[in-house]
């Protein structure tokens, strides 16, 4: 996947580690299971929230937190789809591809978000402001299309939706439209 | 014990996230026996659920100390069968569990809900959250479980949310933790988000993924109920599933069984979707008319267009023609003779211009994408199904390419560790048999000379 490292990339510290609080929780996670190797995903999830994206230092923390090897987490990393190994837009938007979104018009919806930003999907804007990814069925099929922005479902959508939210984006604060 | 995870922090987002909306009311076409109050405001809170009857289901089997045998009897009798897609019968699947074998076992709630037009455990993951952890609960004392996972989706932030304030409140009402309702019987409940996985869904990839693993399915034998998470006794039950365990401990097998056909017994939720008037989640009792959902329910196909095919039961289920539709009841045998399956309850809807090859080859994008990769014939042979019939839709296709691709499908089938590649052989097939002047249409288009290489 190509991306543009912008001024983002610059945003995380080599010195990865977690702050007191997000260490509080990773105890209170591995405290779930009976064994450490299972709080992998939920640590996963912690480190991403916590650094943005999980870069190679990001990696070789979190193996040693998890007593694994660096090459242990960076397959589970890569196998998921929710895990980032560069930084994304600070509003990431999913569109959903798969068939109920795509008979909505899904396709469109994305490809002109493209154009109007002006990258292609699975890029980051120059100011890292916005990203573009199509993603597989996010069981949002009764209300398609659906985009998912960062963490939030914003379904039903219409081209005039999709406009009012994307400047709800630009503005800082993304509103269901 | 501490519950706060990653997702606390997310609650700053909360303003933006709203459940999904279905129907309000229960349409006379309905049969609501899980989504009953499922439109009473409050009812993801527990002393609104707990007034409709909630967790009086969980203080029966405490308090009167049924057996473990017991449960499992009233779980047969009702004739439940798994909502996920399998339709393995609930009751079975529980007796599979050893007993006194000193082992630590454990029950999974598969929230992992994927599949194609399936978003019907969205709605009680959502609104219903007291229902699944009732059952969930039940179903724990029922195979000796001191420990649950809900393995819930990455995506379905707002679900999560919402199970895990509901788990809490369980906690303070006493539901949950040691010794409940003076019981003896200690059980903790915990949320596990997935990251992006469609495979996770299939169980032994579930267990694999609750592993901290990539989320590879594993062969069976040996099957989950003997060694399964951690290689412990473990029940992996679908959200639906245990929603229904409840209403039948409440109400009694009996009553739960006069609902429905011989072989499919009580009620199904469908989540319908695509060229409909009113998509949305709705549930009818097993064997209506597949016409009542389509009209009564969902007010038809949009537009006044004509139905050209559905796909009954998520996107793995064989593809049906409106013919075969209309005859059609909603039941496993009644869908089965149509040479399609029940599955999942998602429903999509096709009108008259909807073009199949299309159709499909979206499918064939979403199965090579999702194929997990450990088994050749499904890593390659997606791949080289989605490829085929983009030839098809770039005017490349050769009359020999229908050939091909029935090829891959039927070699794919049964040769890999889990259905992944069926789920989009049989769909392929189906789509070839039912509709081969679809791809005729593409034929007579193709620009393409020469044989392939």
């Amino acid at each position: 996947m190509s991306q543009h490292h912008s001024s983002t990339a610059q945003a995380y510290s080599k010195e990865v580690q977690f702050s007191e609080k997000t260490m509080t929780e990773f105890k209170n996670i591995l405290a779930k299971y009976d064994s450490k190797r299972s709080a992998l995903l939920p640590v996963l999830h912690l480190t991403q929230d916590e650094f943005g994206h999980l870069s190679d230092e990001a990696i070789v923390y979190v193996a040693k937190l998890m007593d694994l090897s660096p090459a242990q987490v960076l397959e589970v990393v890569s196998f998921y789809h929710m895990f980032h190994r560069h930084p994304v837009g600070q509003h990431h938007l999913q569109f959903c591809v798969t068939l109920s979104c795509w008979m909505n018009g899904s396709h469109q919806l994305m490809k002109s978000t493209c154009s109007r930003l002006g990258i292609r999907a699975g890029e980051t804007t120059a100011d890292g402001k916005f990203s573009v990814v199509g993603v597989e069925c996010l069981g949002s099929c009764g209300s398609a299309p659906v985009v998912q922005v960062n963490e939030t479902y914003y379904e039903n959508l219409t081209p005039e939706k999709l406009n009012r939210l994307i400047a709800s984006c630009k503005d800082g604060e993304p509103r269901q439209p | 014990m501490s519950h706060s995870t990653s997702l606390v922090k997310k609650t700053s987002h909360g303003a933006n996230m709203r459940p999904m909306a279905i129907e309000q009311q229960p349409l006379t076409a309905e049969k609501r026996l899980l989504l009953e109050h499922e439109h009473v405001p409050g009812i993801n809170k527990i002393d609104v659920y707990s007034s409709k009857g909630g967790y009086e289901a969980l203080k029966t089997v405490l308090k009167n100390k049924m057996t473990v045998d017991a449960i499992v009897d009233i779980m047969k009798k009702s004739g439940l069968r798994g909502r996920g897609g399998a339709g393995f019968p609930t009751g079975s699947k529980w007796s599979f569990v050893p007993k006194n074998d000193g082992k630590a076992h454990y029950l999974l709630c598969n929230a992992d809900e994927s599949e194609p037009g399936t978003f019907k455990d969205r709605v009680i993951l959502e609104k219903l959250p007291h229902m699944m952890i009732e059952g969930m609960i039940i179903g724990s004392y029922a195979i000796a479980a001191k420990k649950s996972y809900i393995y819930i989706r990455g995506e379905y932030t707002y679900a999560a949310l919402a199970i895990e304030k509901a788990i809490q409140e369980a906690y303070q009402a006493g539901f949950l933790g040691k010794d409940i309702l003076g019981s003896g019987f200690d059980h903790d409940m915990y949320v596990h988000r997935g990251a992006g996985a469609y495979i996770c869904g299939e169980e032994t990839g579930l267990i694999s993924s609750l592993e901290g693993k990539k989320g590879w399915p594993k062969l069976k034998p040996p099957f989950p109920a003997v060694e399964g998470y951690l290689k412990s006794p473990t029940v992996v039950n679908n959200v639906e599933t245990l929603a229904a365990v409840p209403w039948i401990i409440r109400n009694g097998p009996e009553a739960y069984a006069k609902f429905g056909t011989e072989k499919s017994k009580g009620t199904k939720m469908w989540s319908v979707s695509g060229d409909v008037n009113r998509p949305g989640v709705y549930e009818l009792e097993c064997g209506a008319p597949f016409k009542a959902l389509l009209e009564d329910c969902c007010g038809g196909v949009r537009g006044g267009k004509k139905l050209k095919a559905i796909i009954p039961g998520g996107s793995s289920a064989p593809i049906v023609t409106a013919e075969e539709a209309y005859q059609m009841t909603l039941d496993y045998e009644s869908i089965a003779s149509k040479g399609s399956m029940l599955g999942s309850g998602g429903m999509i809807v096709l009108d008259e211009t909807r073009d199949l090859v299309q159709v499909l080859k979206n499918l064939s994008e979403f199965y090579a994408d999702e194929s997990c990769g450990q088994c050749t014939p499904c890593r390659e042979g997606t791949g080289w199904i989605e490829k085929i019939l983009h030839s098809f839709t770039e005017k490349q296709a050769r009359r020999e390419d229908v050939d091909l691709l029935k090829n891959i499908a039927s070699n794919l089938q049964g040769r890999t560790i889990c259905v992944l590649a069926d789920s989009i052989a049989m769909p392929v097939e189906s789509y070839l048999k039912k509709f081969p002047q679809e791809f005729e249409k593409y034929l007579k288009k193709s620009t393409a000379s020469g044989t392939r290489v």
